[in-house]
């Protein structure tokens, strides 16, 4: 068997694709309306969020809820810098600063087993936010800061080129000996570590890349609300919705995760200013329902059909 | 300084007695039935609301609608454990995956449920008075609510711990929480403790949203204030243990009042520091296993 | 000097002493096989030595390095690999990629994605396994299984391996295939220390065998020594 051979389809087949689309993405701000603009941009945001998310809780396995508080830092290290430094460079520092930052997270709290890692992710988000807010209130005397407003096209294009980034990355780990090793550490962690993989090294990684990439759509976002205030920034959707579009897309299939990501950030842009709550309500029976009868999501369910139709599928993505 | 120190104290009571009665309800759906309901606090808005709508509506005394509510949390809750949770039980690979799964499964209910009271309730905040009048308490006043509010907690809390302790089924709920496989050996249905547990702790929820509202304005989005501190305590207590929530329930509320004393606004980041500094430290908390 | 040796090894859980006071060598090529009753510490020492557990007392040293305090990934990548009681193959993935996972982060460094293919392959050509690589593991009989988690450690590159109860659940046939096997590995210039329940196969392929009870040594010699000693007569009662 040519391994080799099938391993260039399976990268090849895929990049070109990407790439055309890519390059369609591109070109739309000079023909599409403002409103598609906008919608846009956030369907990205909601593609980087929810892979960032997979790349470190889909093949460890463990459930972080961490992913609003990197894009929240995003979001307010850009409201902070944003009215001294051009955007570009303040995407890239504060990519750097929350890499940092998750570096020392990841370090600290990836010995904690199961549901204990869970609840720390999302204490330190619940930590972080009313952190922030006191010393707001105590020391700067108000509530929230403002934003450098830019233009709408400047973000969709930084968007494009995040998520472009997010994907290119996650697929490529994905594929490499690396993605491997992170599948194998969720598994069986005590095996992976005996046939020489460091495991902390490894999950504080891709913890602090996935980190990277969600403060960098936090940072770029940011620009898109005038005002914010830490209760906007740290809101707890932005952890809570990647995790449940990426398990109701599939986890397993990167292409499952980006189709969950584009369902529900359509959704919530057509339901969310006239019937909110018929959204959120939605969004919580699609998780108990997913949980219950589509353990991998769309993404897997799709596979199984193929399975039966055609005869015999891939082990793996 | 003296009054002072009564009057923090005597508030972190009152406070400490609430936070002890939310987490029994948690303890004992991690403990023994493992699931960590994140939608915990989404069960004390319904029993908070649902006490408001028979109090404004209805003109039925707080206090009574108990009966109705505690029963009715109760029955939700079992009901939902023998559907829901029975089936992610049977479907989970593994005790580990359970408890993500479970606690996922926790969060869409948590959507369900609180959306649900947004289109009943609407938005606005909702608050009815009763025995708001002040007592005093060797110097210090106290609106009478609070203290029956603690009472309430207080004797929750016995009567649970004599039922756990003294009879048949607290003893196999007991069994069920050390082990639940070898309980189910001994002859214990496990299905059914498990669903009584889940079902108990909802009823305990239902409780505390019933003494909240006596105190407090309700409404659709009070719940993960609660169900946050009820983590807070359950880890700070030891997850599993229930005496430890009860403890660990005071001692967060008179941490709480003396910090609040110094800087109100400090009180809910002190909560989250203890509570990562226990995980990263002391995981286990107090009395946990 | 022993290729793999310890001192005093010791480890408590709560009260109880799961290893005791226990002192060990392989030496280079040798196969010593580890016996004694179930709860002896056998598996507790192999996790001792593979830094799965911490010691509480005793040193143990591997080709001369003090290892006591290394971390697992770090004592794989010395050379020493190990297989489990309880068989930890990862599931999910195909039988290839199991064996491919070892192969890049084992003892050799920087290994291309082609190289580590063609190791796999090979080391699934030597455990019997070349018709199954491209099915999950998890699809695997739990015989395969086993062989899949030797050929795994195998593609670290160790010089010293661990077989923890490969035998177990094996019929007849596949009893005499392993214990061929464990030859073959032998004669490609691999130590090897094997915990084993099944007395033909330990007997007869090993050159040396120790004995634990209750977390101490209590006998260490030849097959027929250990055979005939008394003490280790008497703790197998009725085996």
């Amino acid at each position: 068997m040519n391994w080799r051979s099938l391993a260039l389809k399976s990268f090849l087949l895929p990049g070109v694709v990407l790439l055309i689309v890519l390059i369609i993405m591109a070109a739309l701000p000079s023909f599409g309306s403002k409103y598609s603009i906008i919608f846009l941009s956030t369907i990205f945001m909601y593609i980087v969020l929810t892979t960032g998310w997979v790349m470190f809780s889909g093949p460890t396995r463990q459930i972080s809820l961490a992913t609003a508080v990197f894009f929240g830092i995003g979001i307010y290290v850009a409201a902070i810098l944003g009215m001294h430094l051009p955007l570009v460079v303040m995407v890239l520092v504060s990519g750097l600063i929350s890499s940092v930052m998750a570096l020392m997270v990841g370090g600290l709290t990836l010995r904690l087993k199961g549901v204990y890692f869970t609840i720390f992710t999302f204490g330190l988000l619940e930590l972080i936010k009313n952190l922030i807010n006191w010393y707001e209130v105590t020391f700067t005397g108000t509530r929230g800061r403002f934003v450098v407003v830019v233009n709408n096209n400047t973000i969709y294009l930084y968007m494009l080129a995040i998520t472009g980034l997010t994907l290119l990355t996650a697929f490529l780990i994905r594929r490499s000996k690396y993605g491997l090793a992170l599948q194998s550490i969720g598994e069986q962690e005590e095996a992976a570590a005996h046939i020489g993989i460091n495991v902390t090294v490894m999950k504080v990684s891709i913890f602090a890349i996935s980190a990277f990439f969600m403060w960098a759509a936090g940072a770029v976002m940011a620009t898109r609300w005038t005002y914010i205030d830490p209760f906007m920034a740290f809101n707890m959707n932005y952890s809570f919705t990647p995790v449940l579009m990426a398990i109701f897309g599939g986890v397993g299939q990167l292409g499952g995760v980006v189709i969950g990501a584009i369902i529900f950030a359509y959704l919530e842009q057509i339901l969310i200013t006239q019937y909110p709550y018929y959204y959120m309500l939605l969004f919580g029976l699609v998780m108990v329902i997913s949980m219950l009868f589509l353990p991998n999501g769309l993404a897997g369910m799709v596979q199984k059909w193929r399975a039966r139709t055609v005869g015999g599928g891939n082990v793996h993505s | 300084m003296l009054v002072t120190i009564l009057d923090v104290g005597i508030a972190g009571l009152l406070m400490g007695g609430l936070y002890a009665l939310i987490a029994m309800g948690l303890s004992l759906q991690y403990g023994v039935a493992r699931v960590l309901n994140i939608g915990h606090g989404e069960f004390i808005m319904l029993g908070a609301l649902a006490t408001w709508t028979l109090h404004t509506v209805y003109g039925i005394n707080p206090l009574l609608s108990l009966a109705v509510c505690a029963p009715a949390g109760f029955i939700l809750g079992y009901i939902l454990h023998r559907t829901l949770y029975k089936r992610l039980m049977a479907t989970s690979a593994s005790p580990g995956i359970f408890e993500g799964n479970s606690m996922l499964a926790s969060f869409g209910l948590l959507f369900i449920i609180q959306n649900l009271a947004y289109l009943i309730w609407g938005t606005r905040y909702k608050a009815y008075s009763y025995l708001a009048v002040p007592v005093n308490l060797g110097g210090a006043l106290f609106p009478a609510n609070s203290l029956v509010t603690l009472g309430f907690a207080l004797l929750i809390g016995v009567v649970f711990y004599i039922f756990l302790v003294r009879t048949r089924i607290g003893k196999a709920i007991r069994a069920a929480a050390q082990d639940a496989s070898t309980a189910g050996l001994m002859g214990v249905n496990i299905n059914r403790v498990l669903a009584l547990c889940f079902g108990l702790g909802v009823a305990m929820a239902a409780c505390a949203g019933m003494l909240i509202s006596m105190n407090y304005s309700v409404f659709p989005s009070m719940g993960m204030e609660y169900t946050v501190i009820a983590i807070i305590v359950v880890v700070l207590g030891g997850l599993g243990s229930i005496p430890g929530s009860f403890i660990g329930g005071i001692l967060l509320g008179v941490i709480g009042s003396i910090v609040t004393y110094f800087d109100a606004g400090l009180a809910l980041v002190a909560y989250y520091v203890i509570f990562i500094l226990l995980l990263l430290l002391k995981p286990t908390g107090l009395m946990g296993k | 000097m022993s290729i793999l040796e310890g001192q005093g090894v010791t480890k408590y859980f709560g009260g109880l002493a799961a290893v005791s006071n226990v002192d060990f060598h392989v030496d280079q090529g040798e196969i010593v096989g580890l016996i004694g009753p179930n709860g002896a510490g056998k598996t507790t020492l192999f996790g001792l030595i593979s830094a799965a557990v911490v010691p509480n007392s005793g040193t143990i040293r591997f080709k001369g390095e003090n290892i006591t305090s290394l971390k697992p990934h770090q004592i794989c990548k010395k050379g020493l690999a190990r297989t489990f009681q309880s068989v930890k193959v990862f599931s999910d993935m195909s039988v290839l990629n199991n064996v491919t996972l070892g192969a890049h982060f084992g003892r050799l460094q920087r290994v291309s994605e082609a190289r580590a293919t063609d190791e796999a392959a090979r080391l699934l050509e030597f455990v019997g396994l070349s018709g199954r690589a491209t099915i999950p593991a998890k699809d695997l009989t739990l015989v395969n299984q086993k062989l899949l988690e030797v050929a795994r450690a195998l593609a670290t590159k160790p010089e010293v391996l661990l077989l923890d109860e490969i035998m177990a659940g094996l019929n007849s046939t596949e009893i005499t295939q392993a214990m061929e096997l464990v030859s073959k590995i032998r004669a490609q210039g691999i130590t090897i220390f094997m915990i084993e329940h099944v007395m033909k196969a330990i007997m007869s392929v090993c050159d040396r065998i120790m004995v634990l009870d209750h977390g101490k040594k209590i006998a260490e010699g030849t097959p027929q020594e250990v055979a005939t000693s008394k003490t280790v007569v008497e703790v197998y009662l009725g085996e």
